[in-house]
């Protein structure tokens, strides 16, 4: 990160380098579509501009760890994803109360659509839940000031404030303007103070202080920069967040006018100002994507203050509460808004014909992925069972995509191995297999295991184990012996925490030997008790390419079983199966030919 | 002025890395840049569409349907789903390689190659296909398809930035190791398109 006027920055580069700029002392987090590149940027430079960094084993741990640095008077920056906060959503309700005396920043990061996520919660309603500021930024320019603004604002309030991007601010990268770096770091000193312990009496004061600060922040937004009216006519539209973009854009291309309101602190609203704006029109329309977190406020705003104002929005069923907005879907909204008739004409500027049918393309596992062979051998291997796999957060959930089909569950991180303790606990004689990744284990996994060896629940975990954070951009956890910012670090055994667990049956087998695989897979669901597997190969992404493999045209029999059972996409059905240069050489395809007809091709022939 | 473009193609490919280049080629001339990218869910082989938009007084990312002034088409079924994005008149580069996903090997669907490149032809007059994986490999690595790409977008007229300053972004973007052979990749693409 050069200093430079401008630079190509993705949203979550721009939040990092804001960070750099505001002065961050310690940088903590748990990686998390469409998060993660926040925090990856910041371990990138933790050691040229002098702060700390770490990748947290979860968000409950990352945000208890920057909040103590916060109590110094550090300035601290958390970053995770919107689901990740429901981790985290214990300290920091409390949080709230205690408050901080450096500048605490949690960057939640939304994802409406979703595109990568279990669920289109919407952070600014955590936010409002639980009393913290929120700043919505609309683009990667704003998502960087705001970050700077967002330290100033929670030491001037001795709270935590929240920003919250959504996934066309994370992954959409603008030429931004760069600021100065810090000359002065905060000096950090715990002092100790009844005010940082919680307890019931304090707690009840400290409510009475939370809700008075409320509307002090409402006046402090109210000024803010991130917050703007334009009046033109009397038929206004407020809009948040990325949305405020597609509302400019719709308006010009239709080439229409209405006074508009640019939010960028959705809670709490800056009252001032909205009212100031609902004064100077007759009818307004929200747009906001998610939640009606904006439109609620006005609504309430407008009612306390008896203002003649028509409120539109979600609750009319204008705008859609469910997935993401963008240009077209709001000239839509306009079009009913605004009362024309006919949507031909905000339809698009072409007219192509429809496409023919389509391949459907799927995100599979990758050419190679080891975790395509454990599913493979565990669902051969328990053929004659009818087992449950329960599944969870990362690359191995595409493990559901046919033609493994090898999921039957998937909630939230480290639920695989309590969900299959629950349905152990009713579906006696049934064999309960619970897949998990190393990082996931590390996140909420081994809790769940505790669980289960206490009170004894007859299942069995898979831990897969390849040696990375693969899915969210291949970040380092405790049991790869590396920390964020690369320096060494004590590895976690996997093996030997699983035994500290109380597990007494542990296989630890290689993801690419399909015998060794189906041998554990049926030892261990026969194993009373819990038992785990460890199946270990380094994530293909990261791994040297070994040796390819080819089929032998005149040994193969055309059964197919290569193609149609393990969805390789190496494996191209041709006239005959091919196997494509996408082939990276790990041979279960081998092990699965029975007429022995997949080959490796040999060294000199490469 | 304004420019939209539409990258489209397979998880893998290097759209995402092709879209930051042409980004970097617009800002480097001047230009306010924005581009909106896949990025996770494993997206390796999985759709992926960028959007890249060039000009002044940008606001959102993501380019309205019937709006993009250029497609360039990774591959051929994805180039065919992209289409609305693109305005009438507007110009298509496609490789015409094919990426066969596992869901037909699987036979949950089929791959009409025939059908979607007549369907191509019929929408978009003046449409170049291209074998820019085939050419990758002749200037000495299949992974470069990409950079074949952009050298066949740089022959476009009414580009924010010219065939050189493209050129440059790539080789700033590129590891070192690899610079000659995607200068070479990036020539061979401008060359392809004399010939489609």
């Amino acid at each position: 990160m050069a200093v430079a006027e401008k630079m190509l920055l993705m949203g979550n580069e721009a939040i990092a380098r804001g960070a750099v700029e505001a002065g961050v002392q310690v940088v903590t987090g748990y990686p998390g579509t469409p998060s993660s590149e926040v925090f990856g940027t910041l371990a990138h430079f933790a050691k040229e501009y002098g702060y700390y960094a770490e990748w947290s084993v979860n968000e409950k741990v990352a945000l208890e760890v920057a909040a103590g640095a916060a109590y110094a008077g550090a300035r601290a920056l958390v970053t995770m994803k919107q689901v990740g906060l429901n981790v985290a959503a214990d300290p920091l309700m409390t949080l709230a109360y205690i408050g901080v005396k450096g500048g605490l920043v949690l960057v939640v990061a939304d994802d409406p659509g979703p595109h990568s996520s279990q669920n289109e919660q919407d952070t600014r309603k955590f936010a409002q839940f639980a009393k913290l500021p929120v700043l919505d930024p609309s683009t990667p320019q704003e998502a960087k000031d705001m970050t700077v603004a967002a330290f100033d604002l929670s030491e001037q309030l001795g709270l935590p404030v929240i920003l919250r991007p959504t996934t066309r601010t994370c992954h959409v990268c603008q030429d931004v303007t760069l600021g100065p770096l810090p000359a002065t770091r905060n000096e950090c000193r715990f002092d100790k103070n009844p005010g940082w312990v919680i307890l019931p009496g304090l707690a009840y004061k400290k409510h009475i202080w939370l809700n008075q600060k409320q509307k002090e922040i409402s006046r402090l937004f109210s000024s803010m920069p991130f917050n703007r009216a334009e009046i033109k006519g009397k038929t206004g539209i407020i809009t948040s967040g990325v949305s405020y973009n597609y509302v400019v854009e719709a308006l010009e291309m239709q080439g229409w006018e209405a006074s508009l309101l640019k939010i960028g602190t959705p809670y709490p609203l800056p009252e001032d100002l909205v009212l100031e704006f609902l004064s100077r029109v007759e009818r307004v329309l929200v747009v906001e994507e998610q939640e009606p977190v904006v439109e609620d406020q006005v609504i309430h705003l407008a009612w306390r203050h008896n203002l003649p104002v028509g409120v539109a929005g979600k609750h009319n069923g204008l705008v859609p509460r469910e997935g993401e907005l963008d240009v077209d879907r709001v000239t839509a909204i306009l079009y009913k808004y605004f009362g024309f008739v006919g949507m031909e004409q905000a339809a698009a500027g072409n007219t192509v014909r429809r496409a023919p049918d389509l391949p459907l393309r799927t995100p599979v596992l990758c050419a190679g992925c080891p975790h395509r062979a454990v599913f493979y051998g565990f669902k051969e291997a328990l053929k004659d069972y009818d087992p449950v796999f329960t599944g969870d957060i990362g690359c191995y959930t595409l493990g559901v995509i046919p033609p493994l089909n090898a999921l039957d569950t998937c909630l939230c991180m480290g639920a695989s191995v309590t969900i299959a303790s629950g349905l152990s606990r009713v579906e006696q004689g049934r064999k309960h297999v619970a897949f998990l990744g190393d990082s996931t284990f590390f996140h909420t996994g081994v809790a769940g295991l505790i669980n289960a060896v206490y009170n004894r629940a007859g299942i069995t975990l898979v831990i897969l184990d390849n040696g990375t954070t693969a899915m969210t951009g291949h970040q380092p956890h405790p049991g790869i012996g590396r920390n964020a910012t690369g320096d060494p670090a004590r590895r976690i055994d996997i093996a030997g925490l699983v035994r500290g667990c109380g597990v007494d049956y542990i296989r630890e087998v290689d993801a690419y030997n399909l015998q060794e695989v189906m041998q554990a897979a049926r030892e261990a669901v026969e194993y009373e008790g819990p038992s785990v597997v460890i199946a270990r190969r380094e994530c293909v992404a990261l791994a040297k390419p070994g040796v390819r493999y080819r089929v032998n045209t005149g040994a193969c029999i055309e059964c197919m079983l290569c193609v149609e059972n393990l969805g390789c996409p190496a494996l191209c059905r041709e006239e005959k199966v091919v196997i494509s240069e996408k082939c990276t050489g790990c041979g279960v395809c081998a092990q699965v030919c029975p007429a022995g007809a997949i080959e490796e091709v040999s060294r000199h022939e490469v | 002025m304004k420019f939209d473009m539409v990258i489209t193609g397979v998880g893998g490919q290097g759209t995402v890395l092709a879209s930051r280049i042409v980004a970097r080629a617009a800002m480097d001339a001047g230009w306010q840049v924005r581009t909106s990218e896949t990025i996770g869910m494993a997206q390796r082989e999985g759709c992926v569409v960028s959007h890249v938009r060039v000009g002044e007084n940008l606001a959102g990312a993501l380019i309205p349907d019937g709006r993009a002034d250029v497609l360039l088409g990774f591959e051929l079924a994805e180039a065919a789903r992209a289409l609305a994005k693109l305005k009438a008149g507007g110009k298509a580069i496609v490789n015409e390689d094919v990426i066969v996903p596992t869901s037909v090997s699987a036979g949950l669907s089929r791959y009409r190659v025939q059908d979607i490149r007549e369907y191509l032809e019929k929408e978009l007059p003046g449409v170049c296909f291209l074998r820019a994986s085939e050419v990758a490999r002749e200037a000495g690595n299949s992974k470069t398809a990409n950079v074949v790409m952009l050298g066949a977008l740089s022959t476009l007229p009414g580009l924010p930035f010219s065939p050189e300053g493209l050129l440059e972004a790539v080789l700033k973007t590129v590891p070192s190791q690899f610079r000659e052979t995607n200068r070479k990749a990036f020539e061979m693409g401008r060359r392809a398109m004399g010939v489609c």
